[in-house]
């Protein structure tokens, strides 16, 4: 949008380019609307650029957006996040602001959902220790003792049936699996029947009876350390958990023990607090089948007053794996 | 249940310096082998052969009812071993013992003149016992021999026919394993799966960079060249992640076949293979099918692409695809089946950071095996009880 005098509105940005900036494909894009102030540009010249700045852009949750930034941009009026959770803004402080905020929840699901089956499919047949196994220079035998879990026809138990849990059910029927489910709402009929789900009112029903419990909620208060010791002892000891949500979602000290103790078979972990996780002096990785968590996806622009536009072969993955 | 004895028996050893993160020697107890080398696949029967299903998808496979018999009774059926490196699965023993008078090789070879006659059938397990002209010789009430699992390459089924033996497969058993290997390889090619857990447990990793990029599959272009059970099952769950899918088969399927998955059929291999991201392949492995992918197809890929491989390794010129790998000629690699099995250790493919290799895990559920076993009992049985053979395998 053009402003008066051919000027293009201020967008604020952590950095660009390097392991933590946004990508450098990514600047035209950006440019074609506003006018790019870094962090690091704001900060040298904050009386010239703090009224410039209108809109911020978050790219992976930075910059840290607190009460002494929101002061100092006078004609700030949205955040922009590229990504779906919001749990790293204080939505009530930005809000005393009179600054709106905005998500990019369809730019995030398929591929989300992509990595939830990922995670999933690669945790039930042990493909990360069977690599280990096909390529270690010690192997004498390439027998395959390698017994995982059958995805087919299994139960799959899905927490948190929004726009990307919906998308994880549409897959996992495909492989005709049960698929059990519990939200805060219940889903219309007909959704559920599209992708044959049962609603479980109550999730520990869901979690006695599924062979994979994938967690696709927000994290918020409500949420926060969902599945804990209680839950985890409610699922089959041949059960997996599949986290692809926030960290803080699952008790991290209770997940250590139940699969030290064989509470649960193995878990896969998109998402850890913090990230990545405090590097222990002495790696253990047990013969559990500890997946590697990955984080999720990532999307160029916001879908609040800007374009949305698919890059279609390029999205991050990132790992961390539980010390068992 | 697990193979957990196998299993445990797997030591970590401490990472040196240029060695891959985790570095596993295999302990593997000694057990009796009947002498002939321990080779996974064997390359000398190459033969073409065409399969009858006879049976529907929706067949179920059941076992016929044996009157009870006492042991001695009941048909014998050769089998390696019971347990240990290469022999037949423990819980799989009693399923066996059901219908047939279990005859393990030691036993076979220690007893030869009583129990060869008692030997009806062979129960081939991750393709042994190796069945040759020795074997087939001295067994003369030899009617059936019973494949666990679908390829039967490393069968020479001319000379098996010769001897007037019938070869059974299992086919319904290792569909849907082995479609869903197929993929979890996909996935976690494109996604980098394999990779990222070398990161995130590297004692190195302080923080994560946000630059480092998978592929998408949602939408992407999946090509499957070979569109039997097991390819129709992969174009099944492709088209739940809104894949695009192109096919190359030897026959066409019937159009409501293609419109279910939303195929598009390609009569030639080319036009899929310049077109897919992810190229899939689902043959057997006949003489026709022997190096089906070489310097030429890789060349047609997309430089963007990976191919995905659960059929047998001989279906790949390997030299070719190291090569393509190297230069970038197709992005990645995904492969359960490589040849030989295993790779020797100082075989180039193993050096690549491009590609992922899996121990030919694509049955290797316990539901998986002990259904496979089921259908070569099914189909061992018919045989024996002049009855219709569900799944009998001829040569061409």
């Amino acid at each position: 949008m053009i402003m008066g005098g051919g000027e293009l509105p201020g967008l604020l940005v952590d950095e660009i380019g390097g392991i933590h900036g946004i990508l450098h494909g990514h600047v035209a894009l950006l440019k074609k609307h506003f006018y790019l102030i870094t962090m690091k540009e704001f900060l040298e010249n904050r009386k010239h650029m703090s009224k410039k700045v209108q809109a911020i852009y978050l790219w992976w949750h930075k910059p840290i957006i607190d009460r002494e930034l929101l002061q100092s941009l006078p004609n700030l009026k949205v955040i922009a996040n590229s990504g779906v959770g919001m749990d790293h803004l204080d939505l009530k402080l930005v809000a005393s602001f009179g600054v709106k905020m905005a998500n990019a929840p369809y730019a995030v699901s398929s591929s989300t959902a992509d990595t939830g089956m990922a995670l999933l499919l690669a945790s039930a047949r042990r493909l990360v220790e069977g690599y280990h196994v096909a390529i270690s220079p010690g192997m004498e035998y390439c027998e395959a003792d390698l017994l995982g879990v059958e995805v087919t026809g299994a139960t799959l138990g899905i927490i948190g049936m929004g726009s990307i849990g919906y998308k994880i059910a549409l897959r996992a029927k495909a492989f005709e699996m049960n698929i059990l489910y519990h939200n805060r709402t219940r889903r219309k009929e007909q959704e559920e029947q599209a992708v044959g789900a049962t609603y479980c009112e109550k999730i520990d029903s869901l979690l006695q009876q599924a062979d994979f419990v994938m967690v696709v909620v927000s994290l918020t208060p409500q949420t926060h350390k969902l599945i804990g010791k209680r839950e985890m002892e409610l699922m089959k000891p041949t059960a997996t958990l599949i986290n692809i949500s926030r960290g803080a979602v699952v008790d991290q000290e209770a997940l250590v023990t139940a699969l030290q103790t064989g509470v649960i078979r193995a878990a896969a972990l998109d998402v850890t607090y913090p990230e990545p996780l405090p590097r222990l002096p002495s790696l253990l990785i047990s013969q559990k089948p500890c997946q590697s968590p990955t984080r999720g996806r990532r999307h160029p622009c916001s879908r609040q007053g800007g374009i949305c536009q698919r890059q279609p072969h390029h999205r991050l993955w990132r790992r961390e794996i539980i010390h068992c | 249940m697990f193979r957990s004895k196998a299993f445990s028996l797997l030591k970590l050893i401490p990472l040196m310096p240029g060695q891959s993160n985790l570095a596993y020697k295999y302990i593997h107890p000694a057990i009796a082998s009947h002498g002939h080398r321990c080779h996974r696949r064997s390359m000398d029967y190459r033969q073409g052969y065409k399969t009858c299903p006879r049976s529907a998808e929706g067949q179920t496979i059941s076992t016929p009812q044996t009157k009870v018999m006492a042991e001695e009774e009941l048909p014998g059926v050769l089998i390696l071993d019971i347990g240990g490196t290469h022999g037949v699965l423990e819980n799989l023993a009693p399923l066996l013992k059901k219908h047939f008078r279990l005859i393990t090789m030691k036993e076979f070879l220690e007893n030869k003149k009583e129990m060869s006659k008692k030997i009806q059938s062979v129960f081939v397990f991750e393709c042994r016992p190796t069945v040759d002209r020795e074997l087939l010789e001295s067994l003369p009430n030899l009617k059936v021999i019973g494949n666990s699992g679908v390829g039967v390459d490393h069968l020479d089924l001319k000379m098996i026919s010769n001897f007037g033996v019938k070869v059974t497969n299992t086919p319904h058993a290792v569909a849907d394993s082995t479609a869903d290997i197929g993929m979890a390889l996909m996935l976690a090619s494109a996604r980098r799966l394999v990779e990222g857990c070398q990161i995130a447990v590297s004692p190195d990793t302080k923080c994560f960079a946000v630059d480092w990029l998978g592929v998408e599959v949602t939408r992407a272009t999946l090509g499957i060249v070979g569109m039997g059970s097991i390819g129709y099952k992969v174009a099944q769950r492709a088209r739940a992640f809104n894949m695009r899918i192109l096919y190359h088969n030897r026959n066409r399927r019937r159009k409501e076949e293609e419109e279910a998955v939303g195929a598009h059929y390609c009569e030639k291999m080319e036009d899929l293979l310049q077109q897919s991201d992810f190229v899939m392949l689902v043959v057997n492995l006949t003489p026709e099918t022997h190096k089906l992918i070489g310097k030429k197809e890789l060349g047609l890929m997309k430089p963007t692409a990976t191919l995905i491989n659960i059929s047998r390794g001989a279906v790949i010129d390997q030299d070719a695809l190291v090569e393509a790998l190297q230069n970038k000629v197709i992005r990645a690699a995904a492969l359960d089946v490589t040849y030989p099995e295993p790779l020797p250790r100082d075989h180039p493919l193993l050096k690549l950071n491009n590609i992922i290799i899996t121990p030919h895990i694509g049955t290797a559920t316990v539901q998986a095996i002990r259904m496979m076993a089921e259908e070569a009992i099914a189909n061992m049985l018919a045989v024996l009880n002049g009855q219709p053979i569900p799944s009998e395998v001829f040569p061409k």
